[in-house]
């Protein structure tokens, strides 16, 4: 089995912070609008150094969406930055008619998604995000699981036209996949090779699934680990080749089990290879506050959670 | 007075003002015959909007923007215009069609499955001329004023033009937009609102009433301008030509259309009835002979 070190716990959303700088360097079509939380987003250096494509559009993230749709015509690349309960939630409709349905070339970057937002509690603590942006036609929806992996993917999204939502959180977390990877929309990376159950994980949950890949390792279990990162479209392929040697599979996600990654996976399994599968998520329930680690265990959120799914859905097949 | 030599060049230059705006004026009756057409076609759709609006847009594409030749949308180079109040699409198709968009035959399929003019505009089955889809209200003017950023960070001095309804005010989206243009200084933007008083409900003072929205506007920091008589060729020319002049100035523009919702159209002149309903055969009938074919039916 193979093993992944940690090198050094960072936030996802620094992550970004880091790739949107980088690519106000190489791309001067690159630009990045921010409602009143620049620092959270840690879009400062991106401000810094590219103040005259920094747009601070304040407390009026409706009016951000708008802008930043209006932005491509004409050739900009425009990057939003808000938290992803502002980024979704609040403005469906504006990203639903102005960017989607329209085909603009707006990147929704939202940062403090899920529970491991921690004490600000509910209010703040989106976990139907992915399902409310993966509904929209032609929307690209990625999730990604450390700071190297955010930073490829805010950098690789540039390059790609049409309207992306690139989902990420506010917590430190195991950095562990290599600094200069190659970053390919709609590619699921195998982290794991197994033989008898399939982890199928996005964002933190990453690493929660090696961990719980290892514990079941010494328990005699051999489990592929996949890591999603796109949501939308999703590699089934992947997927479905490896359930087709396990005969099971565990989807791990911090969000809603309806309308998140584990519906999408469900639905590619019915129509092609019907098999037993868990749902590591959060059961149709709002957050609280709490510390990040508090809430994920109490909502089951973790490499234990992921352990005990792997084995319940082994004993169903 | 001058000599007479400058008094024939005057006089030339006056008779062709007055070629011109009967050229505009032959160009509106047309584009009221369009509207009414498509909507009673398909028997749905907005006719009192649109024909309030009828002469702001023929002046528009007819008389002010600068637009580029060969329609490639690229948005670059060239005045841009965008609709907030997406319903009424009609005058919108029409007027498109009639400066060179698309081919005026496709007014014929407005509303039908499969066509390009969806019943509110939409970039989706790439319709030349619309950039931006527009029907759910209140988020044309921040679109707009996106394209209006870019246009500064490419160097272009073009600008850029939207119009939306007054009703539509009532969403709070404008208000962002609003605050937002006037803290930034985006002064290459002319927002005009068609006050035409109307929303489906009734007048917009039934509804909810908005007390002075040249008060709020200026609260907020923008220019404004009235147009009184929103329904004169000359009047919609000369605001709209003042209100291009004052751009520039670090301040955003707004130009208040007073219009009469259904203009041109006896029976459905002031009132919210026709906002989104089609005229009958026999309506049909009488719209169209108060409105004699100028420029050739579709």
């Amino acid at each position: 089995m193979k093993t992944y070190e940690n090198t050094g716990s960072k936030d996802t959303r620094s992550g970004f912070g880091a790739g949107l700088e980088a690519l106000g360097k190489i791309n001067e079509n690159v630009v990045a609008l921010c409602a009143d939380l620049t620092g959270s987003l840690k879009m400062d250096a991106f401000k810094e150094n590219h103040p005259e494509r920094f747009f601070q559009v304040g407390i009026a993230e409706a009016n951000m969406m708008g802008l930043a749709a209006g932005m491509t015509i004409g050739g900009k690349i425009p990057f939003t930055g808000t938290f992803a309960n502002f980024s979704t939630g609040r403005v469906y409709d504006q990203i639903r008619q102005s960017i989607a349905y329209s085909d603009k070339n707006v990147k929704i970057c939202a940062s403090h998604a899920g529970l491991t937002l921690g004490e600000d509690g509910a209010t703040h603590q989106i976990l139907e995000d992915i399902g409310l942006m993966k509904m929209l036609p032609g929307m690209t929806v990625i999730n990604t699981c450390d700071y190297n992996q955010t930073k490829a993917a805010t950098m690789a999204i540039a390059n790609h036209h049409g309207p992306v939502y690139l989902r990420f959180g506010r917590p430190k977390v195991a950095n562990f996949t290599p600094e200069d990877q190659h970053f390919e929309i709609g590619k699921a990376v195998h982290l794991q090779e197994g033989t008898d159950v399939t982890i199928v994980a996005t964002g933190h949950l990453v690493w929660e699934a090696l961990e719980a890949a290892k514990t079941l390792h010494n328990d005699g279990i051999s489990a592929a680990v996949i890591n999603i990162h796109t949501i939308k479209p999703l590699d089934a392929a992947a997927i479905l080749e490896s359930v087709k040697t396990t005969g099971c599979v565990v989807t791990a996600e911090e969000h809603n089990f309806l309308g998140g990654l584990g519906e999408s996976v469900a639905r590619e399994l019915a129509l092609a290879h019907p098999v037993p599968q868990e749902f590591v998520a959060t059961q149709d329930t709002f957050g609280e506050s709490g510390t990040p680690a508090e809430l994920m265990e109490k909502y089951g959120l973790n490499a234990e959670a992921i352990t005990k799914a792997a084995k319940k859905v082994m004993a169903r097949k | 007075m001058g000599t007479g030599i400058e008094k024939s060049i005057f006089a030339l230059i006056y008779k062709n003002q007055m070629a011109d705006i009967q050229h505009l004026e032959n160009f509106v009756t047309q584009v009221r015959r369009d509207i009414l057409r498509q909507v009673h076609k398909v028997n749905s759709g907005h006719p009192g909007g649109s024909l309030g609006c009828a002469e702001f847009f023929v002046v528009l594409y007819q008389e002010l923007m600068d637009r580029k030749e060969g329609f490639d949308m690229d948005g670059k180079g060239e005045d841009l215009f965008f609709l907030s109040n997406g319903h009424i699409s009609p005058v919108f198709y029409s007027v498109l069609a009639r400066s060179g968009y698309f081919p005026v035959e496709e007014l014929n399929t407005f509303r039908l499955l499969n066509s390009r003019l969806q019943g509110h505009p939409t970039t989706h089955e790439g319709l030349p001329g619309v950039r931006i889809a527009s029907g759910s209200l209140g988020q044309g003017i921040s679109v707009a004023l996106g394209a209006a950023e870019t246009k500064k960070l490419n160097n272009c001095d073009h600008l850029i033009y939207a119009l939306m309804g007054d009703g539509e005010l009532q969403e709070g989206q404008n208000w962002e937009a609003i605050m937002y243009a006037a803290a930034n200084r985006i002064d290459n933007i002319v927002v005009t609102v068609d006050l035409n008083g109307q929303q489906i409900d009734g007048s917009t003072d039934n509804v909810l009433p908005m007390g002075s929205v040249k008060s709020k506007f200026e609260a907020f920091g923008w220019d404004v301008l009235e147009i009184e008589k929103g329904n004169d060729i000359q009047a919609i020319i000369d605001g709209l030509t003042a209100a291009k002049s004052r751009t520039g100035n670090g301040k955003p523009i707004c130009v208040l259309l007073h219009t009469v919702m259904g203009n041109g159209v006896d029976f459905m002149m002031h009132t919210h009835a026709w906002h989104g309903k089609a005229p009958n055969d026999e309506q049909l009938a009488i719209g169209l002979e108060q409105n004699p074919e100028t420029l050739g039916d579709y």
